[in-house]
């Protein structure tokens, strides 16, 4: 479903951030994309969903046959991409419940679906909060303001339920959060993988990979892909830290010149 | 030089026409403030840009047209032609005025406290002007104000509120002003207009508790102008809540001062709101004139097309112990210019003076322009004085993170605009004006990109 090639971008005017990633996702899979800081995640994450301020200089995104780099972030979440935000914006005066009703509504359009009333909306929400345990009060909140650092990525994850993307992008969804927000949250992307949803869990650790098992994991270092493997290549980053394979790196790159 | 002399005489024609209508009817003293007030015109002249106090807002477009006085055959007008802005259902009294005159049959009384007055000001000048004689153009000054001095050389009606000591009133008072433009366009009328000079006058008694509403609003187009003065006089631990929400119609002048004072211990809050109107200007007067007097002053202008909005507002901290919080928002889209001059004079005895300022303002357009000043003189060591400003456009990442949820970009500002604004309209404690206030700004935000219901 998705098809990174050789992807090279930078911040406008900055240096190469991501300098050469090529990446596969088949409907349904789930990759975990590791590093340390600074290696490119974050980047990824952003160039992915479409946010402005970054420029690509060569490579292609291809999501479901369509070339995604022409896409607006609008468009690209209409088509099923979604991102779970690092740190989710605080927008005082506007409604959690406001602000979710006009994302499911636009999607619903684009999707050539009649749009949800108010109560249909309730009802559909209600189910989807006790997925990550908030409480229905929420709704009638003002997006993220006052939220603590568990209830962001919670309501994250909730609204990833309620818009249904077939293509999650989860940027460290799992920083910031104690051993039971961590939990709940984990346990809300497990329940949320399906076959034809794929998922991209981007994350410095692997404690969330214990509750998440990826199918596949993947190290970004340089903005490259370094490494790949499954599951014990998480433990073994886990164990090991990041430094055999910055080692590695710079062997690579001796043994190049 | 000619042409200025020549505008002053049309007034000066204007003045002895009223003067003569209700010599009369009228008392001396109110005979000898007109004069001193239209002398005092003639002497200051329209201000001009030259001046520091108008340095951003020209007025030359309001001395430049002429404007006569609608007379009472505009007095009235089909009541559902009002309907859209009474608020008959909660309001204990609503007084309508059409042109600046009182129509008793657009308006309507519910049960009033005992003692309590709300009333017409040209019925008060006619039948007990006594009443009104102690207060009435001695708190807001004419000496310094050309504008001040033409609404007092021409004060007929408006109205005029009193809450005896000791008394509560449950619901609000509201007053609303209505124009009707003789013509729809300027051509029609030779780019002349109609002007109306509303005069309000708010005493509330010692340990009294009200509120006031004032609406302003234009039912078609056309040039008029609106000169207002109001002067609220609140006595000791007085609580004082007051709206002022402007909606006159595009082609409109609108210049108001609101000169409040507030008693020892009493408090005052202002919510302005200016949506509507070519060229306004609001002066927006407090003193603090008693030990632990506080004020919180609010103001939301919004402005779009060509419209000019200027706010200027002057906070006299006299008195020890008082306190001060300041927060006006502007929303500027198109050419629209707006100002905002926050001034703030703490006085030698006035230690412990506890003053906030904020202006923040939001430019949608490239071509907006916000001028934004805030002013304080301070004669006291002993005092805590902040103010802040902000201009600039909606938060990238707010945006972004909209955007990302399938939210296409006009909605998104849309959304954001509304949140901008809201922090104000949550403040207002009067429901129906609130309710409406969200409405007209959901509808003005074009509906058409947001979903029903309320952010």
């Amino acid at each position: 479903m998705l098809t990174i090639n050789n992807l090279h971008a930078r911040v406008v005017g900055g240096a190469e951030i991501l300098r050469g990633v090529n990446l596969v996702v088949r409907h349904g899979e789930v990759h975990a994309v590791m590093g340390p800081n600074g290696s490119g995640k974050s980047t990824l994450a952003h160039v992915l969903a479409g946010r402005d301020g970054y420029e690509v200089t060569a490579g292609e995104i291809v999501y479901e046959g369509k070339d995604l780099l022409r896409m607006p972030p609008e468009e690209r979440a209409r088509e099923g991409v979604f991102l779970s935000f690092q740190y989710p914006v605080e927008i005082p005066g506007v409604s959690t419940s406001y602000f979710l009703k006009a994302a499911v509504n636009a999607i619903r359009k684009h999707r050539g679906l009649d749009e949800l009333d108010a109560i249909d909306f309730l009802n559909m929400t209600k189910e989807k909060m006790k997925l990550v345990e908030l409480d229905q009060s929420l709704l009638s909140r003002p997006l993220n303001e006052g939220f603590s650092g568990g209830e962001k990525k919670r309501n994250e994850i909730f609204q990833m339920a309620v818009l249904e993307p077939r293509l999650a992008i989860l940027d460290e969804t799992d920083s910031g959060l104690d051993i039971d927000a961590l939990r709940i949250v984990a346990n809300g992307i497990d329940a949320l993988r399906s076959p034809d949803r794929a998922m991209i869990l981007i994350t410095h650790y692997q404690r969330l990979l214990n509750y998440v098992t990826p199918d596949f994991v993947h190290v970004l270092f340089e903005g490259r892909i370094v490494k790949s493997g499954g599951q014990e290549l998480a433990r073994e980053l886990e164990a090991k830290g990041y430094d055999w394979i910055k080692a590695e790196a710079e062997l690579a790159r001796q043994t190049l010149v | 030089m000619l042409q200025v002399a020549e505008k002053v005489d049309s007034y000066r024609l204007e003045f002895e026409r009223a003067e003569q209508d209700d010599a009369r009817a009228r008392p001396q003293w109110i005979h000898h403030i007109r004069t001193a007030a239209f002398d005092r015109f003639v002497e200051l002249g329209f201000p001009t840009t030259r001046l520091e106090e108008w340095k951003y807002t020209n007025v030359a477009p309001i001395a430049k047209t002429p404007l006569r006085r609608a007379g009472q055959a505009w007095g009235t007008l089909p009541i559902e032609s009002i309907e859209p802005f009474t608020l008959e259902k909660s309001a204990c009294a609503q007084l309508v005025f059409v042109n600046g005159h009182y129509s008793p049959e657009l308006s309507c009384f519910g049960k009033l406290p005992d003692g309590v007055v709300v009333s017409s000001l040209a019925t008060v000048l006619t039948g007990n002007p006594a009443s009104v004689e102690p207060y009435l153009a001695r708190y807001a000054g004419y000496r310094d104000h050309a504008f001040v001095a033409l609404n007092t050389a021409f004060m007929e009606d408006g109205a005029f509120i009193s809450i005896p000591q000791d008394t509560i009133l449950e619901a609000p008072i509201h007053l609303l002003f209505i124009s009707v433009p003789r013509c729809e366009s300027a051509v029609d009328t030779g780019g002349s207009g109609t002007v109306s000079y509303p005069r309000v006058l708010i005493v509330a008694g010692s340990h009294s508790q009200g509120q006031v509403i004032e609406s302003y609003v234009g039912v078609s187009r056309g040039v008029y102008c609106t000169n207002a003065v109001t002067e609220i006089i609140g006595g000791e631990n007085a609580a004082i809540d007051y709206y002022k929400v402007q909606r006159e119609s595009e082609d409109a002048f609108h210049v108001a001062t609101v000169q409040a004072t507030v008693g020892r211990g009493g408090t005052f809050s202002s919510h302005a709101i200016d949506l509507g109107g070519v060229l306004v200007r609001n002066n927006l007067d407090v003193a603090l004139d008693g030990e632990g007097a506080e004020c919180a002053l609010e103001g939301l202008y919004m402005a779009a097309g060509r419209q000019h909005v200027d706010n200027h507002t002057r906070i006299d901290h006299a008195q020890p112990h008082c306190s001060s919080r300041q927060l006006y928002k502007g929303i500027l889209d198109g050419e629209s210019r707006g100002v905002f001059n926050g001034k703030i004079v703490v006085r030698t005895a006035a230690e412990k003076t506890d003053a906030r300022q904020v202006n923040k303002n939001l430019l949608l357009s490239e071509d907006a322009v916000i001028d934004s000043k805030p002013q304080l003189e301070i004669f006291n060591n002993d005092v805590k004085c902040t103010h802040g400003t902000t201009i600039g456009q909606h938060d990238q990442d707010a945006i972004f993170y909209l955007r990302s949820r399938g939210i296409d970009p006009a909605a998104t500002r849309s959304l954001l605009t509304y949140a901008f604004a809201s922090e104000l309209l949550s403040r207002i404690k009067v429901g129906p004006i609130r309710a409406g206030l969200e409405a007209l700004l959901l509808a003005r935000l074009g509906n058409g990109s947001m979903s029903e219901g309320r952010p």
